[in-house]
């Protein structure tokens, strides 16, 4: 082989690289560099700098409104998707039980099947359980499908410890509580974090199923949603700079995390 | 197995949890597609085939299911094409940057989706920036309409979404093919092209069929991106079901749709896990 070939071969893997990370990135510097155009209009040229759809969002009641209602959600639903969901990984990881491989299809089901399906189906029967269209049914929607994240994060940490360990403690005369504080929870602690995260994150950008089941109270995406139905408005991209901030901030703690715990590995 | 009630007080919370929610909700839906609307659009409880008979004799219908599953097709094709090079190269290329360069890549992943569609709307609209850039240099002297609302922006759209979720598994995949195999295949003197297709591209099958089944299956079931980004012009199934349920509410029909669409979607998920499942002895062996 010629290294002139070779060099030939890399530029051109390169260069194809370098334009699907451009394709990625571009719309989203798109959205950061327009949220401080001084014009209603987003257009080419970009004519001068100004800070005014941030002060457009930062008045805009509704807005504010969806996001305290999103970050409601989040937190309610991660905190149920948290305790219920690391109850039931650790059942699955110590019982053996019939129709455990069909149940870890279903505890699935909500993160691979459309959200929209799953929406719908909510919509058709909770009403019947006397659960009325409201924030309650959005919450209990969103928990259902956090839940999942939950279970299999952290079942699959439970999977890779050693199960001689709670035998230890065991046998060193400790009670089974004792052993889930001291021995069980410190390992799967960095699963339960990392998992919250990306629910939370998740919960927050959540739509197809927060879309059939709210009646009136907006949570952001929705917000925004009904923002561009309207005709877009500038404020959206300041809005959309924020979250991009917020969702980077998110991802850097969780990949702090995912170190963190190989190093205890 | 001494300690039962320690299984039922763990395990029970979710398995009502799942049943109640998730279970039962999709029954309803089963069982509400052989319902009946009266003329005020009030659900009967019958027993009648008459929603599917629409779905598979009215034309719109129909042929909205095959449009979508071949646009989707296309957005699937397209975002494979997209993220074999660019998971290559950060598997293969990259030395220095790797952890960066990976993070870039999940980073979209954890971006608001309504955020990366209306990204699109910005871009692509008649007086949006690509259209006042390319009058702006001189190329046209009038704004291309077809950018937004069209079969060609939901594509375009919808491959900037879901391009991160088949970049993932494919580049997982390649990491995990041992750099030996890939040596030994050139010291036998085997081509760069000829090591891509003979080792490289079935080793990594696996990842290249879930991030496939990712962006199909997800394509499928989107509704937000053909209507903020296809307007009135563009049909998709999902967009149909929506209605049903809303302005059009005739939920029996809705239903019926979605009990299609859903068992569509099982059939692409079994396929796909046979396919995963098939390959990946490959590399077991």
């Amino acid at each position: 082989m010629s290294p002139k070939k070779i060099d030939f071969l890399n530029i051109l893997i390169g260069a194809l690289a370098l334009g699907v990370m451009f394709f990625i990135y571009f719309p989203m510097a798109i959205v950061v560099l327009y949220s401080f155009n001084p014009e209603t209009v987003n257009a080419f040229p970009m004519r001068g700098f100004s800070l005014k759809w941030y002060e457009t969002m930062a008045q805009n009641q509704s807005l504010l409104n969806s996001l305290k209602i999103s970050g409601l959600i989040g937190i309610f639903g991660t905190l149920m998707a948290l305790v219920i969901g690391t109850m039931g990984a650790l059942a699955m990881n110590k019982f053996n039980f019939k129709l455990k491989r069909t149940f870890e299809r279903i505890v699935l089901l909500p993160i691979t099947l459309p959200g929209i399906l799953t929406g719908v189906a909510m919509l058709s029967f909770f009403p019947l359980l006397g659960i009325s269209i409201s924030l309650k049914a959005v919450v209990i929607g969103h928990t259902t499908f956090l839940i999942c994240l939950v279970v299999t994060q952290v079942y699959a940490r439970l999977k890779r410890l050693d199960p001689y360990l709670e035998e230890a403690a065991a046998d060193l005369g400790s009670t089974p509580w004792q052993t889930f504080w001291r021995v069980t929870l410190p390992n799967i602690k960095t699963a339960m974090i990392g998992s919250a995260l990306l629910a939370f994150t998740l919960s927050l950008d959540e739509i197809p199923i927060t879309f059939f089941l709210t009646a009136q109270d907006n949570t952001l995406p929705i917000e925004i949603y009904a923002m561009l139905r309207r005709g877009i408005t500038p404020e959206v991209n300041a809005i959309s700079t924020l979250i991009f901030v917020l969702s980077l901030v998110a991802l850097v703690l969780s990949v702090k995390y995912g170190e963190r715990e190989t190093k205890i590995v | 197995m001494k300690l039962k009630p320690t299984f039922y007080f763990l395990f029970m919370p979710l398995a009502l949890w799942m049943l109640v929610f998730l279970v039962l909700p999709y029954g309803q839906v089963f069982v509400q597609s052989f319902y009946t609307v009266d003329d005020f659009g009030t659900l009967q409880p019958a027993f009648s085939l008459d929603s599917y008979q629409r779905f598979f004799t009215k034309e719109l219908y129909y042929k909205t299911l095959f449009k979508t599953f071949g646009l989707s097709l296309i957005v699937t094709a397209v975002a494979l094409l997209l993220s074999v090079p660019l998971a290559y190269y950060i598997a293969f290329k990259a030395t220095s940057n790797k952890t960066l360069l990976y993070t870039l890549i999940i980073l979209p992943l954890w971006v608001s989706y309504i955020v990366r569609a209306y990204a699109w709307k910005t871009i692509l609209g008649s007086a949006g920036i690509l259209n006042s850039f390319l009058m702006y240099v001189g190329l046209i002297n009038s704004p291309i309409e077809v950018l937004l609302y069209s079969d060609l922006s939901v594509v375009i759209g919808m491959v900037h979404i879901y391009t991160p979720f088949v970049l993932m598994p494919i580049y997982t995949a390649f990491e995990q093919i041992p750099v030996s195999l890939v040596e030994a295949s050139k010291d036998l003197g085997a081509s760069r092209l000829r090591t891509f297709l003979n080792i490289v591209l079935p080793l990594s099958l696996p990842g290249i069929i879930a991030g496939g089944t990712f962006a199909f299956v997800l394509s499928l079931g989107d509704f937000l991106a053909p209507i903020l980004l296809g307007g009135s012009n563009t049909l998709f199934i999902a967009t149909i079901f929506q209605n049903m349920f809303g302005t059009s509410n005739d939920k029996p029909l809705g239903s019926a749709i979605g009990i299609v669409l859903l068992v569509v979607v099982l059939v692409v998920l079994e396929l796909s896990a046979r396919g995963e499942r098939k390959y990946s002895s490959l590399t077991s062996r």
